[in-house]
């Protein structure tokens, strides 16, 4: 938390500063009207008092009242100005770290806890800000200043009120101890809950055909009970806290004024009004010190909660970043639409076991590289070295002849036409989406967008829609199939017009026709563009210049698919498994 | 203070119910239940509110119980000095000096004294002077002072040892005595003087007084009188207090304020013991409170969770899955929330509220007035703020839930925003976007943090008002202290419910808006009700007919039929597949075949019996079905496979996962079958399939139905799952829809269906034969690149 407060600027600082002065002054204020009240109530009590004396103290005390509101409403205003900004400024830190991180990072974070972290943790913070600066310094100051104000009049008075904050203090901290751990079991079962209702949901059609209603309404009610159960025993025990505190307060009063009685009547003469006046103002004080300490405790339950959402942040932040920039921006290699693999191999920072192992191919401009594997071959790991997802561990990979990690990345990015394997649609207009992002050659026409889209085989179904290029996609793409997210995810790759295309798997979304229409397509408009493809299916790959195939992240064949359906064991295995002998031989 | 969670969730604040009566209505009807408890609760809420209305009245009481010893006694103080100067005025004095004194004036005396030789011709001849005169003034009273001058060998004569009132007085007490009083012109006492009177005149010359009981030695009113002496008019208070210290204690004891120990401790017990009871009711109070919200969040939650598995499928095509769980627990959570802490209250605050109304009324109403007008200026003001903050909630709302929605988007789509250099124009929105929930922020949480100290403002000014006020009526005479010291009670506990009242007013809005939806959920209409028919297929009977009869399915939000007039029929054994571009409605003849929808028109028979007449458990029991999505749930790997069919032995289990080539999979992992799935990631999409493939083989039954179960898994480990699944289907009807073709080349008949309509079926030789629709759709597999 307190790393976290780091960030807060010169700026923040400074009014923050403000607002101890502000505080100092409201509290003094504060606790400057007990002392105008009860010298109202002496007056109001002593007959034949002075009219004009008892409009004067009023006028201080509202006085008083006035410029504490005044000051609460600026300290308000700024505390409002600084978790605000504080919250904006570690929000688009977060963001900013978090496009900078590589996917091996991002994977181990896993994207929903990158997204949770950006939004609840930080709105968790900000609350604490919030109210946590004006509490925790107003709290403390409030509960000297009284302590002090108090502290000479009378010992008797002075220990019945450490006795009433000692009694409040342990009902807090013994709830505290009992319950907030429970509060976490809770939020599990909450958690639980959810689950089960979500998955009753998700596989309502399998629910029903196992007939397995009563089995996951049991299910719900088990976890429904353990919540109950939790949620009662937390709140009653918490349902103590509420009395408790009222006790305390109301006792202390009665006991301040109980002894006082004594004590004014023991007294001397002279001394008996002081002391029926230090009465009247030690009780409002005590309750001043009372509700500084219940202040106090506040943060302290306040802080614990935020204290995670802290550490998740800095989790975050403290990850360095392992993809450096380069500083190649201009081609200066006369080779163009290259990529070469040499010697690669590659493991997750935290793995023990390489996910690519000595991988070495060279793609040639207008070659098409395609590679096929089982599921966890590596594949797909392979070819997002190429945009840099991720670096290698050895060895090095080469775009038109230079590594990689020199290029700066945006200018190897326009190198690159990538369409990943789930397809990624913005909250935008389908235009937008094609057009997305910066080639770093300008705009991109209205022409080519449409152009792209033909050649992806969207254009019948775009034009289809009610808007037509124009329609606005919803966020995820829900409003569109699977396939025709897909077919506008590799419209954006052609209308980004770049050197090498990638596809990780892209295909797989597509029925078999529209699969080969598309490639007939693209391969007319791209001509002599590199393409490195990803598929499952032989028949996506059976044509192209060089097929990989991979087990283990090793390279088990590399050939044409005549050639691997001769001298490659796996590849003939796979291609078996989808086609029968006499097609394979066929085609 | 008890919240659900750590967080409280509240309502969302912008939350409002469309018919809020209405939802509050259905709300109290559905509490019937507990209506009992609950009605307890309200009722120690009002006791409670009563107790913290007569307690303040009684802590001033107590106040004024204590005050009571600030006031000296000035009745007593008034009889004292009255008595003291009665005793001490002119003519008692004359008199009585005269009679202490006791002259002996006679002729002997005086014979005596002319002829005594003790006595010097000097004083003689004085002695004549001074007699002479004392005749000359006989008619006045003040000869006293002429005596004074006499010498003392005369006086020693004339003044013999006398008593008076029991008292002795020797002759140099007399001396002594005229000698103080000597310098007087009057009969007064000058209270200088008084000091060196001897002791035994002292007595003599003021009388004990007795006050309740009290005796007040001549001494210690002589005292008294010297401490009195010293003050002026102006002499304050402080100064009259000081002095009263150095007082005799008879006369402390007399005049000293009183105060009333007894009263006290009475009064002290009383508030004790209210306040005590309050704390009790309080807590039995929320008690039972927490107790009814709890237990009716949970009968609400099972009422969703049951009513979930009564909703026709239909209805979730409709409505999102965030949309249902969020009632399951936010709007549960809000009902149990305000239900624990709002309703009560609202009930004893409006209590409060309505009864410090009255007491102040029946106090005074001029005072009444002022309290309420000043509190209400200050409300007046509150809930324009309030008013003007809810646009600003809205706005945060709104404002937070675009830039969420943007960070999750480009979180999710980071590798093409990356390799699109697409970072600047996130950057970009993003900047926007977080501007925006700044601006929003600050305006909101500024606003809110208003409230607190204007509502201290609002008790600080009432305060002064009902002091000013009631200082004035005072003044003129129309009410009394006690009234201004129970009107500043009155005014903090007026001011304080309103807020309440307020906040709960509107966290009853998002309870409202809350249960509004839970019971639209829960009202929403079921499937149709079954218990009428009583057709029955036993499983282990069924031969295996399927017949498909013009069949016409129309999805509620699709504007055309999904399934038009489709016709098929299948023999017992057949393994059948259905193949057709995204969008067929492949899918869809699975579901209708499932019962999950009730077609629009034609009909379906099982072994001849239409499925209308058939319960949909009935039909379940006969299929066996595995789909496309993975559907795995946060359990073991046991619990996965066997589900909910209890009969299935671990042996069972253990062959069904060689079957399908899980074996291996299982065997690696740190607890075998007892691993759990969900912290368990290495679980890839092909082995999640293969499990609910597992699962779909424990089920033994006449039917088979396969919606792309193998999609996920690589080709060669299908190819494996095939053989398996082959010698599943053996001798039982199924039905395959897959994309992959190669899959179901070897079905007995392939139906290849396109926008809801059989276009070709028959065998895969027939249909390539045909170079239609399937020979097309087939051969693009082989297309030139």
């Amino acid at each position: 938390m307190i790393k976290l407060l780091k960030n807060l600027r010169k700026k923040e600082w400074a009014l923050a500063v403000v607002c101890l002065v502000l505080i100092i002054g409201q509290v003094w204020l504060e606790l400057k009207m007990p002392d105008y009240m009860s010298q109202i109530t002496v007056l109001v009590q002593t007959e034949g008092s002075q009219m004009s004396e008892i409009i004067k103290n009023g006028a201080y005390m509202l006085g008083c009242a006035l410029g504490s509101l005044i000051s609460a409403v600026i300290v308000g205003y700024l505390v409002s100005g600084i978790s605000a900004t504080f919250s904006k400024n570690i929000r688009k830190k977060l963001f900013d770290k978090v496009e900078d991180l590589a996917m091996s990072e991002i994977k181990e974070f896993s994207t929903s806890s990158l997204i949770t972290r950006t939004t609840n943790d930080i709105t968790q913070i900000q609350m604490l800000v919030a109210m946590g600066l004006q509490l925790s310094i107003k709290a403390p100051i409030t509960a000297i200043w009284a302590i002090t104000k108090i502290l000479n009049k009378s010992w008797q008075w002075s220990a019945l009120t450490g006795v009433g904050v000692v009694i409040l203090l342990s009902v807090i901290a013994t709830l505290m101890v009992i319950v907030i751990p429970k509060f976490k079991i809770v939020q599990k079962l909450i958690d639980k809950v959810n689950g089960v209702t979500r998955e009753n949901l998700t596989g309502i059609r399998v629910v029903r055909a196992f007939n397995a209603e009563q089995y996951q309404e049991d299910k719900f009610e088990k976890v429904n009970t353990k919540l109950t159960n939790q949620q009662l025993f937390n709140q009653k025990t918490f349902a103590v806290l509420s009395p408790t505190m009222y006790l305390v307060m109301y006792f202390l009063t009665l006991s301040i004024y109980f002894v006082g009685a004594y004590l004014i009547k023991d007294s001397l003469m002279a001394d008996k009004i002081e002391l029926f006046g230090d009465m009247v103002v030690f009780s409002s004080y005590a309750m001043q010190v009372i509700m500084s300490f219940l202040m106090l405790a506040m943060i302290f339950m306040m802080v614990p909660r935020a204290q995670v959402s802290a550490e998740r942040i800095n989790e975050v932040l403290d990850t360095d970043i392992t993809i450096k920039d380069g500083k190649i921006d201009s081609n200066t290699n006369k080779e163009v639409g290259t990529v070469e693999f040499k010697d690669v191999s590659f493991r997750y920072p935290d793995g023990d076991e390489y996910v690519l192992k000595d991988i070495s191919f060279k793609a040639n401009r207008g070659e098409t590289v395609a590679f096929i594997g089982s599921t966890g071959s590596g594949k797909s790991t392979l070819i997002n070295l190429v945009p840099r997802f991720y670096d290698v561990t050895e060895g090095e990979v080469l775009v038109d002849g230079i590594n990689v990690k020199e290029y700066k990345q945006d200018f190897l990015h326009n190198k690159i036409g990538y369409v990943s394997q789930k397809a990624v649609i913005f909250n935008d207009t389908v235009k937008a989406n094609v057009s997305y992002g910066d080639n770093g050659k300008g705009e991109i026409s209205d022409e080519k967008i449409k152009k792209a889209i033909e050649v992806a085989q969207g254009k019948d179904f775009v034009e289809k829609m009610e808007n037509g290029y124009e329609t606005q996609m919803s966020q995820g793409g829900t409003n569109v199939s699977g396939g025709q997210k897909q077919r506008l995810s590799i419209a954006r790759a052609i209308a980004r017009d770049p050197e090498i295309y990638i596809f990780d798997d892209s295909f797989s979304a597509l029925d078999y026709k529209t699969d080969s229409v598309l490639r007939k397509e693209l391969k007319k408009y791209t001509g002599d563009k590199t393409t490195l493809m990803v598929a499952q299916r032989i028949g996506t790959i059976m044509n192209a210049d060089k097929i990989l195939v991979l087990d283990e992240g090793k390279i088990v064949g590399m050939g044409t698919h005549k050639e691997l359906l001769k001298n490659c064991e796996v590849y003939k295995q796979i291609a078996l498994s989808q086609l029968s002998k006499e097609e394979l031989e066929d085609a | 203070m008890p919240r659900g969670g750590p967080m409280g969730r509240g309502g969302n604040p912008t939350d409002k119910a469309k018919d809020f009566k209405g939802a509050m209505k259905r709300l109290f009807s559905e509490l019937k239940p507990f209506r009992i408890l609950v009605y307890i609760a309200l009722i120690l809420a009002v006791l409670g509110s009563i107790m913290s209305i007569i307690a303040p009245n009684k802590l001033s009481t107590l106040t004024d119980e204590i005050s009571e010893g600030l006031v000296i006694n000035t009745d007593n103080l008034k009889t004292i000095t009255d008595t003291i100067t009665s005793s001490l005025n002119e003519e008692n004095m004359q008199s009585k000096i005269e009679e202490i004194l006791s002259m002996n004036l006679s002729e002997d005396t005086i014979t005596q004294i002319m002829m005594s030789s003790e006595i010097s011709e000097e004083d003689k001849q004085e002695f004549q002077t001074v007699m002479a005169k004392m005749q000359e003034s006989e008619a006045s009273n003040n000869g006293m002072s002429y005596i004074s001058e006499l010498p003392d060998s005369i006086l020693q004569v004339i003044l013999p040892e006398t008593s008076y009132h029991d008292i002795e007085i020797s002759t140099e007490d007399k001396i002594e005595f005229l000698k103080a009083i000597g310098s007087l012109e009057t009969g007064e006492v000058k209270e200088d003087a008084i000091s060196s009177i001897p002791e035994n005149i002292k007595k003599a010359l003021l009388d004990e007084i007795e006050i309740d009981g009290t005796k007040i030695s001549s001494e210690d009113q002589i005292k008294f009188i010297e401490l009195m002496s010293s003050m002026t008019d102006e002499t304050d208070e402080t100064e009259l207090y000081s002095k009263i210290d150095e007082m005799p204690k008879s006369i402390q004891d007399v005049i000293e304020p009183f105060m009333d120990m007894d009263a006290i401790k009475k009064i002290a017990l009383i508030l004790a013991s209210l306040y005590t009871a309050s704390a009790i009711f309080t807590f039995i109070q929320s008690i039972l409170m927490t107790d009814v919200a709890n237990k009716f969040a949970k009968s609400l939650r099972s009422r969703i969770s049951i009513k979930i598995n009564k909703l026709p499928l239909r209805y979730f095509d409709k409505n999102a899955k965030g949309d249902i769980l969020s009632r399951v627990t936010n709007d549960v959570d809000t009902i149990a929330q305000s239900m624990n802490q709002s309703l009560a209250t609202l009930v004893s605050s409006t209590t409060l509220f309505l009864g410090t109304i009255i007491m102040m009324f029946y106090t005074n109403w001029i005072m009444a007035l002022t309290a309420i007008f000043a509190s209400l200026i200050g409300f007046v003001f509150m809930f324009l703020i309030l008013g003007k903050s809810q646009k600003y909630f809205v706005a945060r709302q709104v404002e937070l839930g675009k830039l969420n929605g943007h960070i999750e988007e480009i979180y999710t789509g980071l590798n093409v925003v990356k390799v699109y250099n697409g970072k600047r124009l996130a950057d970009e929105k993003f900047d926007v976007l977080n501007r925006n929930v700044y601006e929003a922020n600050r305006k909101s949480q500024f606003l809110s943090g208003l409230m607190q100290p204007i509502m201290n403002f609002i008790g600080n000014f009432g305060y002064v008002a009902v002091c000013i006020v009631g200082a004035l009526l005072t003044m003129n005479d129309i009410i009394s202290f006690g009234v201004i010291v129970a009107f500043i009670t009155y005014v903090r506990l007026f001011t304080s419910p309103l807020s309440q009242i307020a906040q709960a007013m509107t966290s009853l809005q998002s309870t409202g808006a809350a249960s509004e939806r839970v019971f639209e959920f829960l009202d929403e209409a079921e499937m149709s009700d079954e218990s009428s028919l009583t057709k029955k297929l036993d499983k282990e009977k069924v031969k295996g007919n399927i017949e498909f009869d013009n069949v016409v399915f129309q999805y509620d939000n699709n504007p055309k039929p999904t399934i038009k007039n489709f016709s098929a029929k299948t023999e017992p054994g057949q393994k059948i597949a259905i193949v057709g571009p995204t969008g067929a409605g492949k899918t869809t003849l699975v579901n209708l075949l499932m019962k999950f929808y009730e077609i629009n028109s034609g009909d379906i028979k099982i072994d001849g019996i239409s499925t209308k007449e058939l319960t949909r458990e009935n039909i379940h029991d006969l299929f066996t079905m595995v789909l496309q999505d993975t559907w795995l749930f946060d359990g073991t790997i046991r619990e996965n496979i066997v589900y909910n069919n209890e009969n299935i032995t671990d042996e069972e289990v253990r062959e069904i996962c060689k079957t399908v080539g899980l074996d291996h999979f299982v065997k690696t992992l740190p607890h075998g079958l007892d691993t759990l799935l969900s912290d368990n990631d290495a679980v890839s999409a092909g082995q999640k399939q293969l499990l609910t493939i597992a699962r779909g083989m424990t089920k033994n039954t006449p039917f088979l139905i396969l919606d792309e179960a193998t999609s996920n898994v690589d080709t060669r480990t299908e190819e494996l799952v095939q053989k398996a699944m082959d010698k599943l289907t053996e001798g039982k009807t199924s039905f395959i829809i897959a994309h992959r073709l190669s899959t179901i080349k070897n079905a007995d008949l392939i139906l290849v269906v396109n926008d809801g309509n059989i276009i070709e079926q028959g065998n895969h030789d027939q249909l390539m034969a045909k170079q239609g629709f399937y020979a097309d759709l087939y051969n693009s597999q082989f297309d030139e690149l």
